[in-house]
């Protein structure tokens, strides 16, 4: 069962989750202290590794560690139940969040008693925001009152009143308010909504006046009530744990309870996500707009899939009509990405709902950044939505500011992991908010890139990726053939070829034929890659002809190409040829490798006027880097030619 | 599973409870031998054991325990049924 109180939009700890705990909390004079916090908290932490890390952040807090860029909060508790399970969790929500927390329980149901008490701890010691955690036993509504059910709203909506008013005699910290979880023991049935006495219908009139008071009086508000209704009440509400221990609610809610209450906190300390960059490939759409073309994009009415992605796209345009700024992110052609925002009848979305519009074979770290900088708003104001792991690890890595949420596998839940993070919680909603999306030139701007080469080293390694060659047969026929037949963005030649003709590759000993199947720790990615190179006398040279290499676009950037190269070189070593040559043909939809020969080191020899260009390489030992993954080949081939 | 693995693995929960490496454990250890074992860290002990081991105690098992050994008993009972 999926639920959001597995915070599921986060990656699991690392196995030395504590040792980086500890390492960080032993030395308070390191200049990365809180970013690296804030990083850790970006897990999905159990109860023990939330604690583990609210005392580091307690101990790099004593020793006078400099915190930035988390902002300092002192938050204290007046709870009627037991809230020390529930504290473990929210120094590390917190920090997720923005926020460096310092938390004051107090006394265990004193609420009334501290707050009277000027020389009470509350009262006492500076704190920026009180928050009231009580629940419906506090408000004396755990018990039907069918005889006089106003009376009892009004002695319940009086006792707050009361407690507010003798905390604002004493103390000028902002208040928390909290709604109050309807407990799902009914009284009638179904009756209870009309039953004014019921405690369903009094928990539901008291918050309607909750949320009155809280806007009335400045305070904020967590929304305890829509938290406890989305887990289920069944669920929050443990009768054993709050019985024996008197739990406010359920263990196993605590954390994300903690990320609500961490959200809050950082909005209003102004830390909330400004910017939602979304990836366009199986991301807004079903398909790859490059290979698949407009008209073969799933999108919209008509299937369950179609209209997941269409959820997506909703939700952003939702976002953006309460001051969230879209962007987008995609390794695509720019032309070709901008053409299904024009053509696709179903996008909800259009160009001009976007900022920054960044479609092209760079990498996402350098794009957010080029997409933060045209916005003039920090990396921490992103969030990345991307279906592709690897994408989404690659940015994790270089940028752990920028908030990039686990997806599931299946689109059905896109729309709803996203919401469920809260990555854009907000305190209040202004004519500014509204009005904020239009003031960025929505024009789907295209930023500059700034060209760093970045050091992918660690991040290529740590994908693990295992790539397995082997020559055309009679097993990948029908997966080769398709691939030569929609594959249209990577593919050096674009040449098709029917599944017969592939079969006679194949039997052909004068050709070279290459399948390239990859798997990383993401998963199995299946065939991604075709070659085919001729092997023939020119000018009293042997020489290796390609004819076609293709490659998925899902795998650019990740050294499979130069590994494709060397499986090459290492076949037309093994046929005797001399060297390798190789054109490349211009379309509409493969400008992505025009200078990919060149990069791969190629000598460019010719280019005619319809910039169809003749390479050639020498074939010899050692002509590159070994590529970062492991690769397999058929036992058959000889590969003591090259290294 | 066996009750020295169990045993171990309250250990090792109990460490991390009490923020203190060098907790060791016996059957007949009380929560009195050992420092910080007081009643709100008894609970996170309990809730995490919980999770540790997927079981659910309930209201009259939590209560019982007096010993070490009693609530690692109590664990296996709960593993096997």
């Amino acid at each position: 069962m999926r639920s959001i109180a597995d915070l599921g939009w986060l990656t699991p700890p690392s196995a030395d989750f504590a040792e980086q705990c500890q390492a960080l909390a032993a030395d308070a004079s390191r200049g990365d202290l809180g970013a690296e916090l804030a990083r850790l908290a970006t897990h999905t932490l159990d109860a023990r590794q939330a604690r583990r890390l609210a005392r580091a952040i307690k101990r790099i807090g004593e020793a006078g560690g400099d915190l930035t860029p988390l902002s300092p909060f002192r938050l204290a508790v007046h709870s009627n139940a037991t809230f020390d399970f529930v504290a473990d969790h929210l120094p590390a929500a917190a920090a997720r969040h923005g926020v460096a927390l310092e938390l004051i329980l107090l006394p265990f149901d004193q609420v009334m008693q501290e707050a009277l008490d000027p020389a009470s701890q509350t009262n006492q010691t500076g704190v920026d925001a009180i928050l009231l955690a009580l629940d419906h036993d506090w408000f004396g509504l755990a018990s039907p009152a069918l005889d006089d059910p106003g009376g009892a709203l009004a002695a319940a909506v009086g006792r707050l009143i009361a407690l507010i008013d003798a905390l604002a005699a004493n103390t000028s910290a902002t208040l928390i308010l909290s709604t109050v979880a309807s407990p799902p023991m009914s009284l009638f049935g179904s009756l209870d909504a009309r039953a004014p006495g019921s405690p369903r219908a009094l928990v539901g009139a008291l918050n309607a006046q909750i949320v009155a008071l809280a806007q009335e009086r400045g305070a904020l508000l967590i929304d305890t009530h829509a938290l406890a209704e989305q887990v289920g009440t069944e669920r929050w509400f443990d009768p054993v744990q709050h019985l024996t221990y008197k739990l406010p609610f359920a263990s196993a809610l605590g954390a994300i309870y903690g990320d609500w209450l961490g959200r809050l906190l950082g909005a209003a300390r102004g830390k909330a996500r400004k910017c939602l960059v979304l990836d366009l490939d199986n991301t807004l759409w079903g398909g790859v707009v490059g290979d698949d073309g407009v008209e073969g994009l799933i999108l919209g009415a008509g299937s369950a899939r179609g209209e997941s992605f269409l959820a997506v796209q909703k939700f952003a345009l939702a976002m953006k009509a309460r001051g969230v700024i879209l962007a987008v992110c995609s390794k695509n052609d720019d032309a070709v990405a901008r053409g299904a925002f024009e053509n696709h009848p179903e996008m909800a979305l259009k160009l001009a709902d976007i900022a920054v519009f960044q479609a092209n074979w760079l990498d996402k770290p350098s794009n957010l950044e080029a997409i933060a900088k045209a916005l003039d708003i920090g990396l921490d104001a992103l969030v990345l939505l991307d279906d592709n792991p690897a994408e989404r690890a690659q940015v994790r890595a270089a940028l752990p500011m920028i908030a990039v949420p686990e997806l599931p596998v299946d689109p059905a839940w896109f729309a709803s992991t996203l919401a469920a993070a809260g990555y854009f919680e907000a305190v209040g909603f202004s004519r500014e908010d509204r009005l904020r999306a239009a003031s960025y030139a929505a024009d789907a701007h295209r930023a500059q890139v700034k060209a760093t080469t970045r050091d992918l080293g660690d991040y290529l390694t740590s994908l693990d990726m295992r790539l397995a060659a082997a020559p055309f047969d009679a097993a990948g026929r029908t997966r080769i053939a398709q691939l030569i037949n929609k594959t249209n963005q990577f593919n050096l030649t674009t040449r098709r070829y029917s599944e017969s003709e592939v079969a006679a590759f194949e039997a052909d000993p004068a050709s070279i034929t290459l399948q390239v199947r990859l798997a990383d720790r993401f998963g199995d990615l299946g065939m991604i890659g075709v070659a085919i190179a001729k092997v023939r006398e020119a000018d009293g040279v042997r020489e290796a002809a390609v004819d076609s290499w293709l490659m998925s676009c899902r795998v650019l950037g990740r050294g499979v190409e130069e590994a494709m190269l060397f499986l090459l070189l290492e076949r037309a070593a093994a046929a005797g040829a001399a060297r390798v040559v190789a054109q490349y043909r211009p379309t509409p939809k493969n400008a992505m490798v025009r200078d990919l020969l060149d990069r791969l080191g190629f000598a460019r020899v010719a280019e005619d006027s319809s910039g169809v260009r003749d390479y050639q390489l020498a074939v010899r030992k050692g002509p590159l880097d070994a590529p970062p993954m492991r690769i397999t080949r058929p036992a058959a081939w000889d590969r003591d030619l090259l290294p | 599973m066996d009750r020295t693995a169990i045993r171990a693995k309250v250990q090792e929960i109990l460490r991390d409870v009490v923020d203190d490496e060098d907790v060791i454990i016996t059957d007949d250890t009380v929560a009195e031998d050992v420092v910080d074992w007081d009643s709100t860290n008894h609970v996170r002990l309990i809730v995490a054991i919980e999770e540790e081991f997927h079981i659910r105690f309930e209201t009259d098992e939590i209560t019982k325990p007096e010993s070490v050994g009693d609530l690692v008993d109590l664990i296996q009972a709960k593993l096997a049924a």
